[in-house]
Parts: C-alpha cells; structure tokens; sequence
C-alpha cells in the first residue's frame, strides 16, 4: 500500500469539518510558514520539492511562482484553477468535497508565500453544490483566525472567495479562466504577456491546479527533502489518478508515481481489472486529450520496459507509441467498445467547447465531428481516413491556446493505432452500423 | 419605453438580493463586473430555471453595465438557459468516459419514460432533457445533474426512481430555509 500524502485522512469521519482536520494536523503548514519562514523561503522550498503542475501541463509548480512580477503599487493574486472539465478528470471535486479545508490551507500558504492579499478559487458553475461546501469551510477558517484581517497575529492579511464559472472547459486554460473571473467570454489571451505579469484585472497572478494547491501544505510541514522521496526522478511525489471507463473499481487513487501501468489496472488495490471478465483494448491515461493506446503499448514501452505511472514513462516513444500523464484522467476500454464512437465523442466534446476565437480549432473541430459522424454512421469513404489526420494537422500549433491541440490529438491517435477499426467501418457500413456491432480484428484480416 | 417597462417587472427577493450583495464584495470595486455568473447563477434559480432577456437586462442594470455585455456572456456559458424550461432539467453527461458506461442507453431509456425527445420537455411539463458533456463525474457514470444535485450510478431503475422523487419534490432556492 503505498502512502498517502495528500488523502490519508480523507475518511476520518468530519473532516470537512475545521475542528475535526485541525486535529490531525490541519494547518500546520500555514503556522510554520507565517510564523517561521519567508515568503522567499515558501516559494524555494515548494521549487526544491520538484512538485510539477498536477492540472496536466506538468510545468513546475514553484518555477512558475518564482516568475510572478513585483512592480510597486499592484496587487498580486492566487487564482486557484478549479475548473475540472477535462473529460475522464474527477479528482480536483473528490478532494475538495471530503478535503475543502486542505484546498484552503493550500491557498493560504501559497498566497503568503506570493505575497497576495485576495485570493480565488475558480470552481466549474457545475459544482455549485463543492462551492457550498468550500464557503462553509471559508467560514470556519475565518472564525478560527486563519482567514481575515492579521492572520495569526502575524499582520499577514488574506481574503479568499470562491467563484463559479457557467459551463465552459475552456476556463481550464489559465487566461481563459481570468477573463472569465473578470466577468467576459472565456477568450483564452494571447501571450505573452503571461499572467505573471498581466493577469487577473491587469496585475500579476498565479493560476494554479487544485491538487498543486493542496500539494503544498504537506511539502511545507515535512519539507521539501521528504517530498521528493517519493515517486521517480523528475516525477516527485504522488498524484491523484481518477479512474474510470470499464473497470471492475472506478474511483480516485492516491498513488506514489512510479506505480507500474498494468498495476494500477489490474491489481485491487486500484482499477481491479478489467469489468464483466472482459479484455482490455485501450486506455486513454491523461484526459481525453491525451493520446489514447492500445493494450500493448499502455502496458510497455516499445523498448519492452514495464509502462510506469510517471510524466516520462508514459511519454517514452513520443506520440508515436506513448501518450501522457496529464491530468491524471486514466479511462480504460474493453475489447466492446467502438473507438470510432468513442473518438466521435470526443471530437463533438471538442468542437462544443472551442470558444470560436481562432479558425483553425472553431472550424477544424466541427469538421472532424462531421467526419467522425458520417463514418461511425455507415457514410464514410477512405479518403475521409486520411482526411482527419490532415484536418488534426493543420488544428495543432496553429491556436492562440492549447484547446486545438487538445481537440487533435485524440483524433490522430485513434487513426494512427486503430485505422483498420476506421477502415472497416467504411468498407463493412452495415455490418458496422447494426446494434451493438464491434470491430473484431481476426474476423476482419479474412474478410 | 417598453423594455424599461418589462426590466421593472423583474424583481429579485430579498434572499437573492442579499446573495447577489455578498458576491459583489468580493471583487475590487471597480471590478463590479466580474460577479456576472454568479448574478446569473442567482437569477436562473430565482426566476424558473432559465434567463429571459428581461432578467439579462435587470443583471446589466444592477451590475451598471450595457445589457449586450451580459448577452454575450450569457450566450457563451452553457449553464445558462435562455428558453423557458420544464421544472427539472435532466442534463445527461454523453461523453466519451461516461459513454463507455452506458450513457447512450441511459438517454434513450429518459426518452421513452418521458417521451420527448433530448432539448425537448415531457407533455406534463415536469422535465426538460438535455445532454451536456463532461461533468466531472466519470468513476460513477452514467449520471446527470438537475440544478445542484448529482445523480450518479444510473441504471433504468434507479433513473426510475429518481424521475419519481423529481416529481414530488418542492423546487427550493439556495437563499430560502430547508434548502
């Protein structure tokens, strides 16, 4: 069993509660900060812990703190990026449901360590009810003294509220989500300037994940040294995998990153293998908008290495043959899904949620829908094969935000790994239309 | 003039009032603006579960902003309904994840107990379906959500009974005691 940093008290009866988390050690870290340390030294021992952006990007968590600009006269903020909409995601609603006093306690020693005297917590319009739990906890920490006006008695002052969106993934990209907060369209921003320098209402802010927030207390009270004990190399610490799709034990997993692949699928304490006795087909381990694989090349590495649960294994052979940790979105499929439907699905998702600034990804998204819903409807050429793969193409790198690459790769992955399921769709359209029909690779090799 | 006729008629209550004051101090105040969702948010629990363009233009007026601008962030957020609607609205999740787990026979068994069709409402006018896509819920599909309350785990008969609950329950607002 391997240890819990972030979930160990997670079902202690009351630990939504302040009292009940304070007992077992809740907000330790906000004491030792305030009272012992600098700012400079929260920002350097959250740098020293190698803690990377559990939101998906895997960018370096107190790297991205040490860039926040200091101009006299400004204001700088904390936006805590609680926008979880990345398909396959559920982890950042698991923890702040049962934990909110962790997330909060993360806000306030961040927001002390990045000098900002109002912070958010951007949560998605769809969890009003996480909302109403997270203001409930507000209130508790402000009675106790570790909200408000002299924190502690430190002359440390911080105000934190929390704000919903209205249904949009888009708000997950980190400008898009402050032009949110200031009252507009979710429009990602170009940049730079980054938000380090230009973010919330023109100031300089720190956009972070929810987990990266809730990281902080544990790397703060133990140090940096212990964090990086755990997990592999770059890949320190351990991470919230939200498991789901067609497997016995769906649910969200605190795991010490290094945990082989086949493991978490199929061993008890995780996945539990695959549902209804049935084999594994795919996986899709970062979100939708990681490369999907086939069971062969989510289980190893085409160097014949054991496939592990870290941000460089699961990218060992780049996008030809491995895919991404990401968000920690992990969704297995089995030997009855249509990765034709499936893929459909998610190009709709993508086309729905592309704001509609740039041409490529407004256009392109629609355009791979249209074509993934004429070939998973029986009206499919081959050449419409070949012609998602170019559209894919022509969306990647060509957008002001990283949404048009989100919306491609999915989709060209699902044609680089199973084109044959692809091709047999417009070769056989009855065949593959009839109810509850599911491409079988030997019965195709002798058609 | 007539709009400004049919922007007086809309009234908030004072619960929703003071919910919509407590939002406008969290944000700087020259910043005002930035409490349009959660204003909206208000106002579709407020006035039936959907935003009229006399609701939209009481927003603008209370924010003191142009009535375009809350428009525009009202058509761009799917949350917000801009048609009147049933008293519930089923808003199923048919995403890929939640499609691995049966959403696709999930809406059509919706569609024959309710026998409407998705983004219509049910003859007796107590629902409204929608499909919308992810909402973080993928270890417990098929799901759906009305207003605030997930429904998770669905099978035909427990979405059954949860069309059976929905019928016998008193709609309250966020604001209003026993909420």
């Amino acid at each position: 069993m391997g240890r819990k940093l972030l979930t160990e008290h997670i079902n202690v009866e009351g630990i939504h509660t302040f009292d009940v988390y304070r007992k077992h050690g809740g907000y330790a870290s906000v004491e030792k900060a305030i009272k012992t340390m600098s700012p400079e030294e929260v920002v350097e021992e959250v740098k020293a812990s190698g803690l990377r952006g559990r939101g998906g990007a895997g960018f370096p968590t107190g790297m991205k703190w040490s860039f926040l600009a200091k101009p006299e006269g400004k204001p700088r903020y904390l936006v805590c990026n609680a926008d979880e909409s990345e398909p396959g995601t559920f982890k950042d609603r698991y923890l702040m449901e049962k934990l909110p006093h962790l997330l909060i306690e993360g806000m306030i020693t961040s927001s002390y360590a990045l000098g900002a005297r109002t912070s958010y917590i951007y949560i998605r319009g769809e969890l009003l009810y996480v909302l109403r739990i997270l203001e409930k906890a507000i209130a508790e920490a402000y009675a106790n003294g570790f909200l408000g006006e002299n924190i502690l008695g430190s002359g440390y002052s911080l105000d934190l509220h929390v704000h919903p969106g209205g249904g949009a993934y888009i708000c997950g990209e980190e400008t898009a989500l402050l032009e949110s907060l200031e009252g507009k369209r979710g429009n990602p921003r170009n940049k730079p300037p980054f938000p380090a320098v230009w973010g919330l209402y023109g100031c300089p802010t720190v956009v972070n994940n929810v987990e990266s927030i809730a990281t902080v207390p544990w790397i703060i009270t133990n140090t940096a040294a212990e964090y990086a004990k755990f997990g592999i190399g770059r890949s320190a610490g351990t991470k919230l995998i939200s498991a789901g799709g067609n497997i016995n034990k769906p649910g969200v997993y605190e795991i010490e990153l290094g945990v082989p692949v086949e493991e978490f699928i199929y061993s008890d304490e995780y996945c539990g293998g695959i549902w209804k006795g049935r084999d594994m087909k795919a996986v899709i381990a970062g979100g939708s908008s990681v490369p999907i694989l086939p069971k062969e090349l989510i289980l190893k590495t085409t160097n014949g290495e054991d496939r592990l649960m870290t941000y460089e294994s699961l990218s060992d052979g780049g996008f030809a043959t491995g895919t991404m940790l990401g968000s920690g979105g992990f969704f297995v499929m089995d030997d009855q899904t249509c990765i034709v439907r499936h893929t459909w699905t998610l190009a709709r998702f993508y086309h729905h949620e592309s704001c509609g600034q740039c041409s490529p990804c407004r256009e392109g998204t629609g355009w791979m829908e249209k074509v993934l819903h004429r070939i998973e409807h029986g009206h499919g050429h081959m050449r419409d094969i070949d012609l998602l793969v170019s559209v894919a193409k022509q969306i990647e790198g060509n957008t002001i935000c990283p949404l048009g690459d989100a919306a491609a790769w999915p989709v060209a992955a699902a044609v680089r790994h199973f084109r044959e399921e692809f091709e047999w769709h417009v070769k056989h359209p009855q065949a593959a239309t009839a109810p509850g029909a599911v491409f079988n690779k030997s019965e195709s090799v002798l058609a | 003039m007539e709009q400004t006729a049919s922007v007086n008629q809309v009234q908030f209550s004072e619960g929703a009032m003071a919910e919509i004051r407590r939002y406008l101090s969290h944000y700087p105040a020259d910043r005002q603006k930035s409490a349009i969702l959660p204003i909206l948010h208000i106002a579709q629990a407020e006035f039936g579960g959907w935003v009229s363009p006399e609701v939209m233009d009481k927003v603008a007026e209370i924010l003191n902003i142009q009535p375009i601008e809350v428009y525009e962030v009202a058509t761009f957020y799917t949350m917000f309904n801009l048609k009147p609607v049933g008293k519930h609205v089923l808003e199923v999740c048919r995403t890929g994840p939640c499609m691995l787990r049966g959403s696709d026979q999930l809406i059509e068994h919706l569609e024959n107990r309710l026998g409407c069709k998705v983004g219509e409402t049910s003859a007796d006018g107590n629902f409204t379906l929608k499909t919308v896509e992810c909402l973080a819920s993928c270890g417990t599909g098929p799901m759906l959500q009305v207003r605030e309350q997930f429904y998770e785990d669905l099978n035909p008969a427990r979405a059954d009974q949860m069309l059976e609950d929905l019928k016998a329950l008193t709609v309250r607002k966020p604001w209003e005691e026993n909420y």
